[in-house]
């Protein structure tokens, strides 16, 4: 056995035993945290494929951003476990027919002959982020604004959908502040001057 | 070496345990919306193993594109997710039942 055969199936058993502790576990913080652990050991099954770029922004982009989201919005809400677990042992059965059937006939498939595709001979001339950023950048520069659109709209829709406006809250008004007059503000007192003895 | 078919096995294996998540987290939605995170990743695997075995980039341009929606999805699941949790003080999936007909 080569040291990246080792290396694989080291990582793969780590990954598909942190699946299923992901959605066996009770509490959902231990959950987050094993599907943490998913994210960091397929980086590394990436970077074993040669994708660099995508093994580092899966480790930057979704363990620093989506997973600390997730943590954020489970440590925020009030979880009652008792009630969210109940029906787990009613529906282990059905689960897991469902999974076995799935994966069985999945790797039938796979293992048909069809999938056979020869080592690549040599690596890339290039690195890796520049062979990707050279190709996204060109062809797929449409889709690539695309993205970004639809980057633009969930930041827009997470804030309106969470946005809360209390009574109570004071702000400014910014055309109030702009259409005052001077009445409004200054008031004018006669008054007789006050002699000085 | 490591032949394609191992790589596209974990996938599968992979995607095969989040559908069981499903089934067995009926009630959490937070862990429903995991196991969809997990279920894009195998995807993601098959995408990378075959870009790196028929020596085509396009293959991690998708992936690059999935992974972008699939951050805007959990920004916005949450999003509703919190909002739900505020109005209904539950986040479980049986008792969201007010658009039922």
């Amino acid at each position: 056995m080569t040291f990246e055969q080792l290396i694989f199936y080291l990582f793969s058993a780590t990954l598909v035993a942190a699946a299923v502790n992901l959605v066996t576990v009770r509490n959902p913080v231990y959950a987050a945290l094993s599907l943490i652990l998913c994210f960091f050991t397929s980086s590394a099954l990436w970077l074993l494929l040669e994708a660099e770029f995508l093994g580092i922004v899966l480790v930057l982009v979704y363990v620093g951003a989506v997973m600390v989201l997730f943590l954020f919005v489970i440590m925020m809400l009030d979880l009652n476990l008792d009630l969210l677990k109940e029906g787990f042992t009613r529906y282990l059965p059905i689960g897991l027919l469902v999974a076995v059937v799935v994966a069985v006939e999945m790797i039938l498939v796979v293992n048909s002959g069809q999938f056979q595709a020869p080592y690549p001979a040599a690596p890339a001339p290039v690195n890796n982020t520049e062979a990707l950023g050279s190709l996204l950048y060109t062809e797929y520069v449409y889709p690539f604004e695309i993205a970004a659109v639809i980057l633009v709209v969930a930041i827009i829709a997470a804030i309106v959908l969470t946005l809360r406006r209390r009574p109570d809250a004071r702000k400014q008004d910014i055309s109030q502040q702009v259409q005052v007059r001077r009445a409004d503000r200054v008031r004018l007192v006669k008054m007789k001057s006050e002699r000085s003895e | 070496m490591i032949p394609l078919s191992h790589f596209l096995i974990i996938a599968a294996v992979l995607f095969s345990i989040s559908v069981a998540g499903m089934f067995l987290n009926r009630k959490n939605m937070l862990v429903l919306l995991m196991c969809i995170e997990l279920m894009l990743l195998s995807v993601n695997m098959n995408f990378v193993a075959f870009s790196y075995y028929l020596g085509d980039m396009a293959g991690q341009v998708f992936v690059f594109f999935i992974l972008t929606v699939a951050a805007a999805e959990a920004a916005i699941g949450l999003a509703i997710l919190v909002t739900l949790f505020r109005n209904r003080r539950t986040i479980n999936v049986q008792e969201l039942d007010a658009m039922k007909g």
